[in-house]
């Protein structure tokens, strides 16, 4: 799929350009209406239809009501109703996310589109091709505080590729081409269109165009050659390179062109959470996650490299810790389709601005004219050497008979999933971190995940997305209980439309990643994030005509997984786990990521490690009245310390020197303000 | 340090607040702005003046030049570039001591637009040497009121 999808997206020179990765994937121009006089309503079916949309996420609403309309009649447009207008822009991401289309939403004026702005902002954070329609009032009333009017452009506007306020029917269908084509290039993101109702019922003739020009709008796709030369060059001569991958190898499907150059010098890979999927977990020189939850293996590699290659990578502090201390030794090579993140946090010595597919096909011909020798040897031997030491899991640590280990829940669920043919999306906490350690993904857009703006609510209606783009595929989305209650009502969507999603919530009754910190950071003092054991969710799932379970008992887990993933339509499964779990290992915010703690260390038998202020805290736990019955992460933690001092002013230290900065700016320039 | 930046933008609705917002949003002010229409009646020209460091400053040109609206961004401050604004002031003066504020617009080829009982208005162009030295004197005689357009600046090269 993924294949034939990157075939489309090819000039005749075999090239991703900003043409024909933007075109329409419809029949454009060649579509049957074309030439006709319709309304405005029908304008805005038939563009969708040109444009090659066959599933759209929306929500009806009086501004909205001609749109839907003219929807009514179309054959080629299924309209998934959503029960909250969040959730519908959540599906369309989902959607474009598992299947690289441009998601659609269709939502009315004020509300309407008002709860599509977390939806919007997930997106863009995580750069996803979106188009969404918002209905607006009338031009006439636009500007009076009239019903259900609300300045969405305006509100938007920090969180949108591009946005357009429609004024005239016949700038309609040359609108929707330059949306589609803003949001599927160059860096993708969503664009918003907002309709005044009254332009729906005027009449012109249907026009589409198949190519855009936007002067001002010219991504590059074509690297600098000179610098893609050096590039190969500064990788041919490092002695312990590494592959940083983010989420930008997966929107521009340069897994084979990125596969090939680092087994061609053998070069070590890690990956960001929305790089995750974009090379094989089995492959031997993926080294996974980096960053706060990543394994310190992964960590440490960063932190001994000499040469990053960050490709489509953004350096996120969820990823650097410490800015300070992050891969002191290295230097970088950034590729980005994105001018604006090369030397935005982490200054590049290489930078090149392109496509992703195209450079590093550009530096495989360099290097295959160069015939250089993988220098890695010892470096590979040396990570390797870290892996088996420092791995993620260990049975014998966290595991106890009596109660569900997420781990193992993690590691259970990723054996019995096709790797071809499934996709797992996540909410946000600390199962997504689970998730993103322990579910083995092979292909591409087979693991979606709220990276960016980190959206609890974000994951199930994402998963009803993926299911619909993908049918084909077993989709699984692991949710916390606090996560799946932001958006459980999309369970009616998911039933009505027999989507037959499988949700399996590690169910601790607790906002578990905050309460983990409040655990570390806070000396236990659990402030709002204790939920109490409602709702029953096997009683709601059954509400919603779903299938559910709930098991506690971890001689329950294999047979339960195996039920959730055999049956046919959606499926809850409701997993207990205790609120004393904590994520390790973990780089606490504002430190470098060398300083690890709670990884397992095989060389010292087995343990966590990297528990700063062991004998501190042994006196505090001894003093302490014994509590009834820890966990065994929880005996871990008093062992180790289990709270951590954490320097206030050690976080942070980019934004801290920043807003100092902004500060003295803006001192002096008040004072000179004064003068006047 | 001040940066001159000046921006080529489509001239629709919308466009200044998604120049502004942007460069606000990232925390920093805005000390001067001047908008209007270009030769070409679909692109207008924003000309502000940003207090940024060197790495923030070219982060908020690259986001700037992101925004579809925008054409073209460049970057006047140390450019051999001509700066220009204009300055309404309202300054305190006697009828005795009028000729003085005369005078002093004269030597500054400043135009006297409004003559009050007790104040002056004048219209003075300039860089902002030029302008603040202006200032300074009629600071003397006590300014009851000071309107600026904002700076303009344009490249002295011959472009395009």
């Amino acid at each position: 799929m993924s294949e034939e999808m990157n075939n489309e997206q090819l000039d005749e020179r075999g090239m991703r350009t900003a043409q024909t990765v933007g075109a329409p994937r419809g029949l454009g121009s060649r579509n049957p209406k074309q030439g006709m006089e319709l309304t405005g309503a029908e304008v805005v079916v038939a563009s969708l239809e040109a444009e090659g949309v066959t599933d759209v996420f929306g929500y009806p609403g009086g501004q909205a009501i001609k749109i839907y309309d003219a929807l009514y009649d179309s054959t080629q447009i299924n309209h998934i109703l959503a029960r909250h207008e969040q959730a519908a822009v959540h599906e369309a991401d989902g959607y474009a996310r598992a299947t690289g289309k441009v998601g659609v939403v269709i939502v009315t004026s004020g509300p309407g589109a008002t709860n599509t702005v977390t939806g919007i902002a997930t997106a863009y954070m995580d750069s996803v091709p979106l188009v969404v329609i918002t209905g607006q009032v009338p031009r006439a009333v636009i500007g009076t505080d009239s019903f259900q009017e609300s300045d969405i452009v305006g509100i938007t506007m920090p969180v949108v590729k591009h946005s357009y306020l429609l004024q005239s029917v016949e700038e309609m269908a040359k609108t929707f081409r330059e949306a589609f084509h803003i949001a599927s290039t160059g860096r993708p993101g969503p664009v918003l269109i907002d309709i005044p109702s009254d332009l729906n019922s005027e009449k012109v003739i249907f026009n589409y165009p198949d190519k855009v020009n936007l002067a001002s709008y010219k991504p590059t796709y074509k690297g600098n050659i000179k610098q893609i030369r050096q590039a190969a060059s500064r990788i041919e001569e490092a002695k312990r390179p590494l592959l940083y991958v983010g989420g930008g190898v997966i929107s521009s499907g340069a897994t084979d062109e990125v596969l090939r150059v680092a087994e061609r010098l053998q070069i070590p890979i890690v990956t960001t959470l929305m790089g995750k999927g974009a090379v094989p977990a089995s492959h031997p020189l993926n080294f996974g996650a980096v960053g706060m939850h990543g394994s310190k293996y992964a960590n440490l590699a960063m932190t001994e490299s000499d040469l990053v290659i960050a490709a489509g990578a953004r350096f996120s502090d969820r990823v650097t810790g410490q800015l300070s201390r992050f891969a002191p030794h290295a230097e970088v090579i950034h590729i980005d389709i994105d001018p604006a993140e090369i030397g935005k946090v982490r200054e590049a010595q290489i930078p090149i601005v392109g496509d992703l597919k195209g450079v590093f096909s550009l530096i495989d011909s360099q290097m295959s004219n160069d015939q250089p020798h993988p220098q890695t040897q010892e470096w590979l031997a040396k990570l390797n050497g870290w892996r088996e030491r420092y791995p993620f899991y260990q049975p014998a640590v966290g595991d106890s008979p009596a109660e569900i280990v997420p781990e193992r829940v993690m590691a259970e669920l990723s054996a019995r999933l096709d790797p071809d043919r499934s996709i797992v999306v996540t909410e946000v906490g600390q199962h997504q971190m689970w998730a993103a350690q322990f579910i083995k993904r092979e292909c591409p857009r087979t693991f979606l995940s709220s990276g960016g703006l980190g959206t609890m609510g974000f994951g199930f209606p994402a998963a009803i997305g993926a299911k619909i783009g993908r049918p084909e595929c077993q989709v699984v989305c692991i949710a916390g209980d606090g996560s799946f209650q932001m958006n459980s009502q999309e369970m009616a969507t998911a039933a009505i439309n027999k989507v037959g999603v499988k949700v399996l919530i590690l169910d601790n009754r607790s906002l578990g990643m905050v309460h983990q910190w409040q655990k570390l950071f806070y000396n236990e003092r659990y402030s709002q994030t204790l939920l109490e054991p409602i709702p029953d969710f096997v009683k709601l799932a059954a509400a919603y005509e779903w299938e559910g379970e709930r098991i506690e008992n971890p001689d329950e887990l294999e047979g339960a997984l195996q039920r959730m993933l055999e049956s046919d339509g959606p499926y809850l499964l409701d997993v207990a786990i205790s609120r004393e779990q904590n994520v390790y290992p973990m780089v606490a915010p504002g430190s470098a990521l060398s300083d690890v703690m709670g990884a397992i260390d095989i060389a010292v038998g087995a343990v966590r490690t990297g528990m700063p202020d062991v004998a501190d805290a042994q006196q505090v736990a001894s003093e302490a009245a014994p509590k009834e019955a820890p966990s065994p992460c929880a005996q871990i933690d008093e062992q180790f310390g289990g709270r951590w001092q954490s320097d206030p002013a050690d976080t942070g230290t980019r934004i801290g020197q920043h807003l100092a900065k902004a500060a003295q700016q803006e001192h002096s320039h008040s004072q000179e303000g004064g003068e006047r | 340090m001040k940066h001159i930046l000046s921006a080529l933008v489509e001239n629709k609705p919308g466009v200044l607040s998604r120049v502004t917002g942007l460069i606000s949003r990232r925390g920093f002010n805005i000390e001067s702005l001047a908008v209007g229409p270009t030769e070409d009646a679909t692109k207008s020209r924003v000309t502000a003046i940003v207090n940024a460091d060197e790495v923030a400053y070219e982060q908020i040109t690259k986001q700037l030049h992101k925004l579809i609206s925008v054409y073209k961004i460049s970057d006047l401050t140390n450019d051999n570039a001509i700066e220009r604004e204009l300055v309404l002031f309202k300054v305190a003066a006697s009828p005795e001591r009028r000729g003085e504020v005369v005078e002093v617009s004269n030597i500054f080829r400043a135009k006297i637009v409004d003559v009050g009982k007790n104040s002056l208005t004048i219209e003075a162009t300039g860089d902002e040497a030029k302008l603040k030295g202006l200032e300074d004197l009629f600071r003397a005689y006590g300014i009851k009121e000071i309107v600026r357009t904002g700076k303009i600046a344009m490249s002295r090269n011959a472009k395009e």
